[in-house]
């Protein structure tokens, strides 16, 4: 056993993390989220310059990492200062399925960061089950034709294209859309950023890998995904550790610190603990992704269950300790508190996943 | 990083469990499984099986008969113990007592003493808590008055664990009144014998008999049982208390029981579907599941850490929390799962060769009672409320 990251990946962190407290101030960054694209450009090339994305990817497919662990550190850091730019949703995510179909030439340029693919996998309906999609695509041509409806595509504003999701007679299959071929309907998010509902009528696609593989593509694509937002939950929630911390230590009341108060101090002591069960469930989701073992499925749901549930208790209870202050646009630890929940709604909340642990049970 | 045991301790663990399951007798892990109650003689038959081996001192340092196993060993050896249902062993003589006498007895006391401990002359218990203390344990008033080569003792102890079986019982006692109420406090050892006494037993809700009162009336101690200091003795009850402990969680056993959990809920039936695939049901045992396998890589953290040469501070707290509510859960679920049945207290089936009907599955027949009697766990060895200001003041310093 050996729970210490390679020097390697020590060195990746403190590059990362030094970048970040020297140039991403937070104000700018909430700036950021509240207007199209819903971040900072200059931050998304700088954090690919940094090799940040290459990071996510194998040597065979023009990275420097690419396991379970590369992509929890990378996005730990990204965490501890609510990074909002879309290393997940447009390099992580995309990337790995044109690293799976062998679009390398596409794969490069997201590697780069001169060009932004976003997934679009979740129809209205669908209540996060990337199964259940209605969007058909019609062979037409070379290409296909694809009509449907995605909801909540992140940071879609401004992508140079979309993988879609769509039913063929072979099943769920992948598509490359140009960002040209589909209507967006913008918006911003609770959490700070940028989504959109993408309308696709007859959109020319490019099918990605084989025909009816989607389901496995998207699943590959959820696992690292997950093992990435649930690091990236567990980077808040330690920075909220310390913002809580900070002012149980210097915030007064009748005269004495508030963290003199027992009924203050195991509410603490609660978020503490639950803080180390979410960094064992990444550590164990990280090292899933990268064994064969018959429990990976079931190990990753775990982990994006953990997460969801520690994840609500930690921001309801900083900014219950917090009182007042906590509730206020101004003081950074709302904004935490607010990606911290919203990640509970990406790629299947916790009771989505608990169900799925227990399916997955049975089978075992 | 590499969460896997390195492949000598996955060989080690293959040992464990092999020897296991060719030695330990059927009818003790039966005992165990089924949660009955193990006489006296049942647990020091377990013990010298183990001593036989070698493998009772397998936490001790070389030098005084331990094994030399490095901590990660040891924890698999706990585990593969509770995994394959083995009586627990009881820790006041070997693990409590005994690190003390290493570090602080003479070395009369650790020649006469340890060797016994072992071979089931002495059964050890614990003479700490006393009425009105609770977790407070300095606020102690059991004292100890010189006199020539005596002491006398007079006072009275309290949830003294199966000391209706003890030979020896060691104490902390009361020998100063003056200074901080840590620094009058001294380390006797007993031998329960002596005239003046009494051992009353304490009727728990489970209807069981584990604890017990102890009184000392003008009891003479032989001045030559003292341990270490006169008045040092909360240095030594200190020691003992935050010895290592990498295996508080009791993963193994909550793993074991679990399993068994997962096997009632199979078999047991909800409108005529398994209980298992009861949704709330499900959800329920699933949760406990995913808190466990969240807390076994916490716990596997905290080894390595130690084996790496940390001490373990506040995560020992964080394990003792963890460990008892997750245990708790499951005996609640295990409950839950008998339906009316749990209500059933049927100790006729725990007879050898009993034949008659069961009320319950076989095997689960204490489940109520397993139940009741785990509501200790979030009180005893520092109540969990103790472990959240400890964590509290270790982290963030208030």
């Amino acid at each position: 056993m050996d729970f210490n990251h390679t020097e390697t990946r020590r060195m990746l962190a403190d590059t990362i993390e030094r970048y970040l407290r020297d140039k991403y101030p937070l104000a700018a960054r909430v700036e950021a989220g509240n207007n199209a694209p819903g971040f900072q450009q200059a931050h998304y090339d700088g954090l690919a310059e940094l090799g940040v994305i290459a990071a996510l990817f194998e040597e065979d497919h023009g990275g420097f990492g690419g396991e379970g662990f590369d992509i929890a550190v990378v996005f730990e850091e990204l965490g501890k200062r609510l990074v909002n730019e879309p290393v997940l949703d447009c390099a992580l995510v995309p990337g790995t399925i044109f690293a799976a179909t062998g679009q390398t030439d596409t794969l490069e340029e997201v590697i780069a960061g001169s060009a932004r693919y976003a997934l679009a996998a979740e129809e209205p309906q669908a209540l996060y089950d990337l199964s259940d999609v209605d969007t058909s695509a019609e062979p037409s041509g070379d290409v296909h034709a694809l009509t449907g409806t995605k909801t909540v595509v992140k940071y879609a504003s401004g992508c140079t294209g979309f993988i879609v999701s769509a039913r063929t007679a072979k099943g769920i299959s992948l598509f490359l859309v140009a960002a040209d071929a589909v209507n967006l309907r913008d918006y911003t998010t609770a959490d700070g950023g940028t989504a959109s509902e993408l309308t696709l009528k007859a959109a020319p696609g490019t099918l990605l890998g084989d025909d009816g593989a989607g389901g496995a593509l998207l699943q590959k694509a959820t696992d690292r995904a997950i093992v990435g937002i649930c690091a990236e939950a567990l980077g808040i929630m330690q920075t909220i550790r310390e913002m809580t911390i900070e002012y149980l230590q210097t915030r007064k009341q009748f005269g004495v610190p508030i963290g003199k108060f027992q009924a203050l101090q195991h509410r603490m002591a609660d978020v503490l603990l639950e803080i180390e069960q979410a960094r064992s469930a990444v550590i164990n989701a990280a090292n899933a992704l990268g064994s064969d073992a018959a429990d990976r499925a079931r190990i990753i749901a775990a982990t994006k269950y953990s997460i969801g549930r520690i994840g609500r208790m930690v921001a309801e209870e900083s900014i219950q300790m917090h009182g007042g202050i906590g509730m206020t646009w101004e003081y950074d630890l709302g904004h935490y508190a607010k990606r911290l929940i919203m990640i509970d709604h990406e790629w299947g909340d916790q009771d989505f996943h608990l169900a799925r642990f227990i399916d997955l049970g049975k089978a075992a | 990083m590499d969460l896997n045991f390195t492949q000598e301790e996955q060989a080690f663990r293959t040992e464990v469990r092999d020897w296991l399951a060719a030695n330990l007798p059927k009818d003790l892990a039966t005992i165990t499984r089924n949660d009955a109650p193990l006489s006296k003689k049942d647990m020091l038959r377990w013990q010298l099986i183990l001593h036989d081996k070698g493998w009772l001192t397998y936490d001790w340092p070389t030098e005084f008969g331990g094994t030399g196993w490095d901590v990660v060993k040891q924890f698999i050896f706990e585990d593969e113990m509770a995994r394959a249902c083995a009586p627990r062993l009881l820790p006041f003589g070997l693990k409590m007592l005994a690190p003390v006498l290493m570090k602080f007895g003479s070395k009369a006391q650790q020649d006469h003493y340890l060797p016994r401990m072992c071979d089931g002359t002495d059964w050890w218990c614990q003479g700490y808590s006393e009425p009105g203390a609770g977790s407070d344990l300095a606020s102690l008033k059991t004292a100890a008055v010189r006199d020539g080569d005596h002491y006398i003792v007079n006072g009275q102890k309290t949830w003294t664990t199966l000391g209706q079986h003890a030979d020896w019982i060691f104490c902390l006692v009361r020998t100063s009144t003056e200074g901080k109420r840590q620094e009058g406090i001294s380390f006797l050892l007993i031998d329960m014998k002596t005239p003046g006494i009494d051992v009353r037993p304490i009727r728990t809700i489970d209807g069981g008999h584990e604890v017990n009162e102890v009184f000392f009336s003008d009891v003479k101690v032989p001045a030559e049982n003292l341990v270490g200091e006169e008045n040092k003795g909360w240095t030594y009850a200190k020691y003992l208390l935050t010895h290592e402990r990498t295996n508080i969680a009791g993963v193994g056993k909550s793993n074991q029981e679990l399993n068994r959990l997962k096997s009632l809920a199979r078999n047991q039936k909800r409108g005529g579907k398994p209980l298992a695939e009861d949704p709330l049901f499900a959800a329920r045992m699933a949760r406990v599941e995913i808190a466990l396998m969240n807390m076994e890589v916490t716990n596997m953290r905290v080894l390595a850490d130690v084996a790496g040469g940390g001490a373990p501070g506040s995560e020992s707290s964080m394990l003792k929390i963890l460990g008892t509510e997750i245990e708790q859960e499951l005996t609640d679920l295990t409950r839950r799962a008998l339906g009316r049945s749990a209500q059933a207290l049927t100790p006729e089936v725990d007879e050898p060769g009993y034949n008659g009907p069961h009320v319950t599955p076989d095997g689960f027949q204490h489940a109520a009672e397993v139940y009741f009697n785990h509501r200790k766990t979030t009180i005893y060895g520092g109540s969990n409320e103790i472990q959240k200001n400890i964590i509290t003041k270790m982290i963030t310093g208030l």
